[in-house]
C-alpha cells in the first residue's frame, strides 16, 4: 500500500468520522460521543499529513513549532474560560480557522501551482473567493471576540456605511479579478488588506442581541473557505468537513434569525437599535415587589415557569437558580425551565448554563412548547430577560422587535422579574411586560436575590 | 487530482449532508452544535500544513506558520470547549440527582 494511499484513506476516515460525529451531536444522549469521534478524525487526518510526500524536511520542524504555537494557548484558554464566555471564544477560535484558510489562499497564490503544475485560473479563482471570505470571517471574527469580550464596548455607525462596504468589496473584487488575470504588482496584498477591511466594516455596526446570528454566520463562512480551499489542495476531506459545516452553518444562521423574526439582510444591515426612537409611550408604572412577597407567590404556586436571559449568565446565578428550582420542586410546585431561541449570546447558550448548574434537560422547553402552558401557569418567573418576554412585539408597530415570537409571560397568572435596575436593557427597548397590572419588579442582583429568595422559601 | 466535476459533486453532496444533519438538532444543542461544527473546519489544520510543508521562500514559511498556528488553535480550542459543554448534558434520572 502507498504512502497516497493511506493519506487519502485516513482522509476518507477522517470525514466519515466528522460527520458521523457531527449526526451524534444532534440528540442530547450522544453528543458527547460525537465529539470524541470527530476529534480522533481530526487526530488522524494531522497525523498522517506529517507523512505527505514531498514536503521539506525542514519545514516540518516548522510546522511542528507552529501546531504548538497555536494549540497550547486554545487549550488553555478552552479549558479556563467560563461558560458565560464560551461565544466570543468561539468567534476567536473560529476566526483563526478563517484566517487559516485565508493564509492557505495567500501561500498558494505566491507559489502559483504545485508540483511544477501552474494553477489554471478555476484553481486561482477558487483560491481569490476562499481568500475573500477567509479573510473576512477572520478579521469579523475577531471583532464579534472584541465586542463581546468588553474590549469595545461600541458600535459605529454612520451614513452611508452600507454603500462604504459595497465600495470596499468592489475594489476587492476588482484586486481580485487582476490576481486572477495574473497583473504583476502588489495586487495580492492590496486584495488581503482590504478582505481584512470589510470583515471589520461589515461588523462594526453590528452588536448586542445580533451578535449571536453574526458569529454562526462567520462560521458557516470559514466552513466555506474551507471547503475552497480544500478545491486548491485537491484534499477531499477539506472539501467535505468545509462544506459540510458551510451548509449546516448558514442553516444555522437561518434559524437563529427566523427565531427573531428578521431576515439575514436586515441583521446585517439595518444598524438595529438605533431606530427606536418613534416607540409608544409605555403607560403605567413598575410595581415592586420584596423578596419574602415573591417567595410565597413562588411556595404557592401549582406551577412555576422560570425564564432565564442573559442577565442570569452575567450575576453567574444559574446555580442559585437551579437551587431555588429545587427548593420549589421540594414543596411540590411543578417547575418548568422556557428558553427563548435568542435569549442570550448564542442560540442554546441558555441551555449550556442550566446545564452546568445542573438542570437536566427534560425540565427545559422552547418557546413553541412552552407558551401555550402560561396561562395553566401561576408564576412566571423572569431571571435577566428583557425583550424576549417584552410584549411589545406583538401589539407595537413601531418597535424595532415588533413581530418577534416571545414568550407569553405576560399571560401567566403572575409574573415576577429579577432585574439589576430600572433602566432599559442591553437593546435599549422599553419592556412593556413590566408596566403590566399583574408584573411586580425585584430589584437587585439576579444572584444575590435567588439566594434571599431560597432563604424565604424555606421559611414560609 | 480530482477531477472537477467530480469535485463538484463532492461539493454538492457534502452541502446536502450539512443541512441534513442541522434539520434535526434540538434547539437547546444549538451553541454545542455551532461549537461543533466550528471544530471541524478545524480541519483546515491540514491544509495549512501542506501549504507550509511546501513553501520556499521567507514569506511563504512566515504566512504558512501563522496559518498552521491559527488552524492549531481553531481544531485545539474548538474541541476543548465543545467537550466541555457536552459533558455538561445530563438527563435527570429520580433519586441519583445528587450524584457527582
Amino acid at each position: 500500500m502507498s504512502l497516497d494511499t493511506v493519506i487519502a484513506g485516513s482522509y476518507f476516515l477522517a470525514a466519515v468520522l466528522f460527520i458521523l460525529g457531527l449526526k451524534a451531536m444532534s440528540s442530547p444522549a450522544g453528543a458527547r460521543r460525537g465529539i470524541v469521534w470527530a476529534g480522533l478524525g481530526m487526530v488522524l487526518a494531522t497525523v498522517v499529513t506529517f507523512f505527505w510526500p514531498g514536503m521539506k524536511p525542514e519545514n516540518l520542524l516548522l510546522i511542528g513549532a507552529a501546531i504548538i504555537v497555536g494549540g497550547v494557548p486554545a487549550w488553555i484558554s478552552g479549558r479556563r474560560v467560563a461558560m458565560t464566555g464560551m461565544p466570543q471564544m468561539i468567534a476567536l477560535y473560529n476566526g483563526m480557522g478563517g484566517g487559516a484558510a485565508a493564509a492557505i489562499a495567500w501561500v498558494e497564490l505566491l507559489r502559483g501551482g504545485h508540483g511544477g503544475e501552474e494553477f489554471g485560473w478555476t484553481v486561482i479563482a477558487l483560491a481569490v473567493t476562499g481568500a475573500l471570505i477567509g479573510a473576512v470571517s477572520f478579521s469579523g471574527s475577531l471583532l464579534a471576540f472584541a465586542k463581546l469580550e468588553g474590549w469595545l464596548k461600541r458600535s459605529l455607525r454612520f451614513a452611508g456605511q452600507n454603500v462604504l462596504n459595497l465600495v470596499i468589496l468592489l475594489v476587492a473584487a476588482v484586486a481580485g479579478v487582476l490576481v486572477i488575470m495574473g497583473v504583476s504588482g502588489p495586487w495580492l496584498t492590496v486584495f488581503i488588506a482590504l478582505a481584512l477591511l470589510l470583515g471589520i466594516t461589515l461588523t462594526m455596526p453590528i452588536g448586542g442581541a445580533d451578535m449571536p446570528v453574526v458569529i454562526s454566520l462567520y462560521n458557516a463562512l470559514t466552513g466555506l473557505a474551507v471547503g475552497l480551499e480544500g478545491l486548491v489542495l485537491d484534499n477531499a476531506a477539506m472539501i467535505i468537513a468545509g462544506t459540510v459545516v458551510g451548509a449546516a452553518g448558514t442553516l444555522l444562521t437561518q434559524l437563529m434569525a427566523k427565531a427573531m423574526n428578521r431576515s439575514l439582510g436586515n441583521v446585517l444591515f439595518s444598524a438595529f437599535g438605533e431606530t427606536a426612537a418613534e416607540s409608544d409611550e409605555i403607560e403605567g408604572s413598575m410595581k415592586p415587589v420584596e423578596a419574602i412577597d415573591a417567595a410565597v407567590m413562588l411556595g404557592f404556586a401549582r406551577q412555576v415557569i422560570i425564564i432565564p436571559g442573559y442577565g442570569m449568565a452575567v450575576a453567574q446565578a444559574q446555580h442559585k437558580v437551579w437551587e431555588l428550582a429545587e427548593a420549589l420542586m421540594k414543596r411540590g410546585v411543578r417547575v418548568k425551565f422556557a428558553i427563548h431561541p435568542v435569549a442570550g449570546r448564542m442560540p442554546g447558550h441558555m441551555n449550556v448554563l442550566l446545564a452546568e448548574a445542573g438542570v437536566p434537560y427534560d425540565l427545559i422547553f422552547d418557546e413553541a412548547e412552552i407558551n401555550p402552558e402560561f396561562p395553566k401557569t401561576d408564576v412566571a418567573l423572569v431571571i435577566g430577560a428583557n425583550d424576549v418576554v417584552n410584549t411589545a412585539a406583538r401589539t407595537d408597530t413601531a418597535s424595532p422587535i415588533y413581530g418577534m415570537p416571545i414568550l407569553d409571560a405576560d399571560k401567566a397568572n403572575n409574573a415576577i422579574v429579577i432585574k439589576r435596575g430600572k433602566g432599559t436593557g442591553f437593546s435599549g427597548i422599553e419592556n412593556a411586560l413590566f408596566y403590566e397590572d399583574r408584573t411586580r419588579m425585584l430589584y437587585g442582583d439576579g444572584q444575590a436575590m435567588c439566594a434571599e429568595l431560597i432563604r424565604a422559601v424555606h421559611e414560609i | 487530482m480530482i477531477d472537477g466535476f467530480v469535485a463538484l459533486y463532492i461539493f454538492m453532496l457534502a452541502a446536502f449532508v450539512g443541512y441534513e444533519v442541522i434539520s434535526r438538532v434540538p434547539v437547546i444543542l444549538h451553541t454545542p452544535l455551532m461549537s461543533g461544527s466550528n471544530f471541524i473546519h478545524g480541519i483546515v489544520l491540514v491544509g495549512a500544513m501542506v501549504a507550509l510543508g511546501f513553501a520556499d521562500t521567507t514569506l511563504e514559511k512566515v504566512i504558512g506558520f501563522v496559518g498552521v498556528a491559527l488552524a492549531s488553535g481553531n481544531a485545539v480550542g474548538g474541541y476543548v470547549v465543545t467537550e466541555r459543554m457536552l459533558e455538561m448534558f445530563k438527563r435527570s434520572k429520580d433519586g441519583d440527582r445528587d450524584e457527582e
